[in-house]
């Protein structure tokens, strides 16, 4: 219990740092392994669709297509010992931090030896006690979790982590958001939140959403600092996120990074997404960041056609086992379910054995 | 030496300080200024950083502390009156009631409500909400009634993995008063007869448990003599315990301050009705506040809520039936 909040320990927001981009030096080895993990979350996605549209998944099925560029960002740019809240669209972000297309299948497919074990599903997974939190589905909740945990270490005296996680535009309009990034301002903690504005929150354009002219101009009104990223960039993003979360680890406080982009598909794999225009699909924001990101990296010499062909081809064969091995895996048998909410030291004190 | 059942909520969380580097409290102006009700008076300067005053927040408050007990911590939240826990609802029922089952990772943390009426609190500052938080499995709600009972089972929600909502009534924070606090005591989800009797059951928790006995006092002199168990936490709820006194009296009244609608009276009644119903000699009754939100005028809260009057009406009508 070295340190406390009131000490002050960490210095006053750089307001000047507002709206600025990235200044990180983005190495050839990160961006191959963003590439790899990108590669990964859009054919381990597509397959997570087709085994929707197979009636093999349950419930839905929330892709992340178009926004692996930025989700992966986060992600690599995050260790061991850091916390990460993943949402709706970061199953790049997810790989890249300690999520595994075994533990996804598992859990989209309600696989008994999976992380959720069949009491939760699809996006709703992590490994809490490892700083992989389990989103919520309540939009903006996860700002002030991802806030208690950095708190927790700085009571240990802990330093050097930092908290990351991810949310669309549509969330910033939640109370939850905001109550979360002011606490992370109050208390200056090194956190970094990412804005995906992908223009439309399910089918509500960013007209009926906010009134700001650019969301990025949010950050100095909560004292933090303020990044804008091209989402479709893997480079760009990387180097703004890296920028950010160096920031962040290095005493810098809260940091706010939105980028703009688009879903390149439905808000779920039920949702045609009709309400996007064309127009809008055509211009540079409809461009897809995966092809954007080996385009980049053929052209900088740090990948060549056959090593991504031969990630292709690698990654399909991996996804495909690991799915044909998850589907012959137990369910979750109700006969086995202990059917009790509270941890077992909590049972056995509580005496509760009727419930 | 006197303790009030406020100085006694004081001194379990200096004890819990105290014990365990991993508590930690986070409330609105908990910090030097010691607590609207000054029940974390000192502790900021007696545990430097470890009582720390939050931005008006409630959800962001909840999600600080669910974090941090994600993370090993044990935090004691406090909300500054059990009303505001709506702002921090989602976070509490979503979050925190959800963790163990959902990841098997436990969430260890305590929010403390002040809670019930007063004269002159109104309809926001006077609310009983135990049975929106039973209502959710995986939380342990709490509802102390004694000085006792308040210090030693605060510090067994400290303890505690799963989360606590721990119902404390400020009505009792000045009036009730004991000479000193417990070493031991009955665990939480134990009910506790406080006064056996033979005619009648009155099952009660937290400030109500006080109006019951009153009125258990009063029928005495009327040659009744009546039962009544403070069930102390209302989950986990002693089933055990309840369908025992109704065994010996065979009736039931269980009063409670909240409303009736869906509460823990109901609830109690309930499990009475489904495995006690050859025990009872009369239909069991309740006894709740009135269905509107909490008055503020010290005239009609006193009717608003159960009273040891209405209690002893209640009961002549039930010994009657």
């Amino acid at each position: 219990m070295t340190k406390g909040s009131t000490s002050l320990q960490f210095s006053a927001p750089d307001h000047s740092a507002a709206e600025k981009g990235g200044t990180a030096i983005v190495s050839r080895e990160i961006a191959r392994r963003s590439y790899r993990v990108m590669l990964e979350s859009r054919i381990l996605e597509e397959k997570l669709a087709a085994l929707y549209r197979s009636g093999k998944i349950v419930g839905g099925v929330f892709l992340g297509r178009g926004q692996e560029a930025l989700s992966v960002a986060l992600g690599v740019n995050l260790r061991k010992g850091d916390i990460y809240a993943p949402l709706i669209r970061d199953q790049a972000g997810r790989l890249a931090f300690s999520d595994t297309i075994l533990e996804t299948l598992r859990t989209y497919l309600g696989s008994s030896l999976g992380p959720m074990r069949g009491r939760d599903g699809n996006i709703h997974r992590g490994r809490p006690s490892e700083g992989y939190h389990a989103m919520i589905s309540h939009l903006g909740a996860m700002v002030s979790t991802v806030c208690g945990g950095l708190m927790a270490k700085r009571f240990r005296g802990e330093t050097g982590a930092v908290g990351a996680t991810c949310i669309g535009e549509g969330g910033t309009s939640t109370g939850s958001f905001h109550e979360g990034l002011n606490m992370a301002a109050v208390e200056k903690l090194p956190i970094v939140v990412v804005v995906a504005n992908n223009q439309f929150s399910y089918s509500t354009p960013n007209d009926r959403q906010f009134a700001c002219a650019d969301m990025v101009t949010r950050a100095a009104g909560y004292g933090v600092a303020g990044y804008r990223a091209i989402g479709n960039d893997l480079l760009d993003c990387l180097e703004v996120i890296g920028t950010a979360v160096r920031s962040a680890r290095s005493g810098g406080g809260p940091q706010l990074v939105v980028a703009d982009l688009l879903r390149l598909v439905g808000h779920g794999e039920h949702d045609d997404a009709s309400y996007i225009p064309q127009k809008l699909k055509d211009s540079a924001l409809g461009l897809d960041c995966l092809d954007l990101a080996r385009l980049a990296l053929l052209e900088k010499g740090w990948l060549t056609e056959s090593e991504a062909l031969a990630w292709h081809c690698a990654v399909e064969e991996e996804v495909e086992q690991t799915a044909a091995k998850v589907l012959r895996e137990p369910v979750p048998d109700p006969a086995e379910e202990d059917w009790n909410a509270f941890s077992v030291v909590g049972r056995n004190l509580s005496g509760e054995d009727d419930e | 030496m006197s303790i009030t059942y406020l100085e006694a909520i004081r001194l379990a969380q200096h004890q819990a300080l105290a014990d365990d580097p991993r508590v930690f409290i986070y409330g609105q102006d908990v910090g030097v200024f010691g607590g609207a009700f000054k029940a974390t008076k000192n502790l900021a300067k007696e545990f430097p950083g470890r009582v720390l005053d939050s931005p008006i927040s409630e959800d962001a408050m909840m999600g600080l502390a669910i974090g941090a007990a994600v993370e090993g911590m044990r935090p004691i939240v406090e909300m500054q009156f059990a009303d505001f826990s709506t702002c921090g609802f989602n976070q509490i029922v979503n979050q925190a009631a959800t963790l163990y089952y959902r990841t098997g990772t436990p969430c260890p943390l305590v929010v403390r409500l002040p809670s019930g009426g007063t004269p002159g609190g109104g309809p926001f500052h006077s609310q009983s909400m135990e049975a929106i938080y039973a209502h959710y499995p995986g939380l342990v709600v709490m509802t102390p009634a004694t000085v006792e009972d308040v210090y030693t089972m605060l510090l067994e929600a400290v303890a505690l993995d799963d989360p606590v909502i721990f119902c404390e009534h400020k009505f009792l924070y000045y009036h009730l008063k004991a000479d000193k606090l417990p070493v031991e005591a009955l665990p939480f989800g134990k009910a506790r007869i406080t006064r056996p009797g033979r005619d009648a059951t009155v099952v009660a928790y937290s400030a109500m448990l006080h109006e019951a006995l009153a009125a258990a006092e009063e029928l005495s002199q009327d040659g009744y003599d009546i039962e009544v168990v403070d069930l102390r936490s209302v989950r986990p709820i002693d089933t055990d315990t309840i369908l025992a006194s109704v065994a010996r009296t065979g009736r039931l009244l269980v009063v409670g301050e909240a409303w009736p609608w869906g509460g823990v009276a109901a609830e109690v009644i309930a499990r009475v009705a489904a495995e006690g119903f050859g025990l009872l000699d009369a239909p069991p009754q309740r006894l709740n506040a009135k269905e509107t939100p909490v008055p503020y005028h010290p005239a009609l809260w006193g009717t608003h809520r159960p009273t040891a009057t209405a209690v002893v009406n209640s009961l002549r009508h039930l010994l009657e039936l």
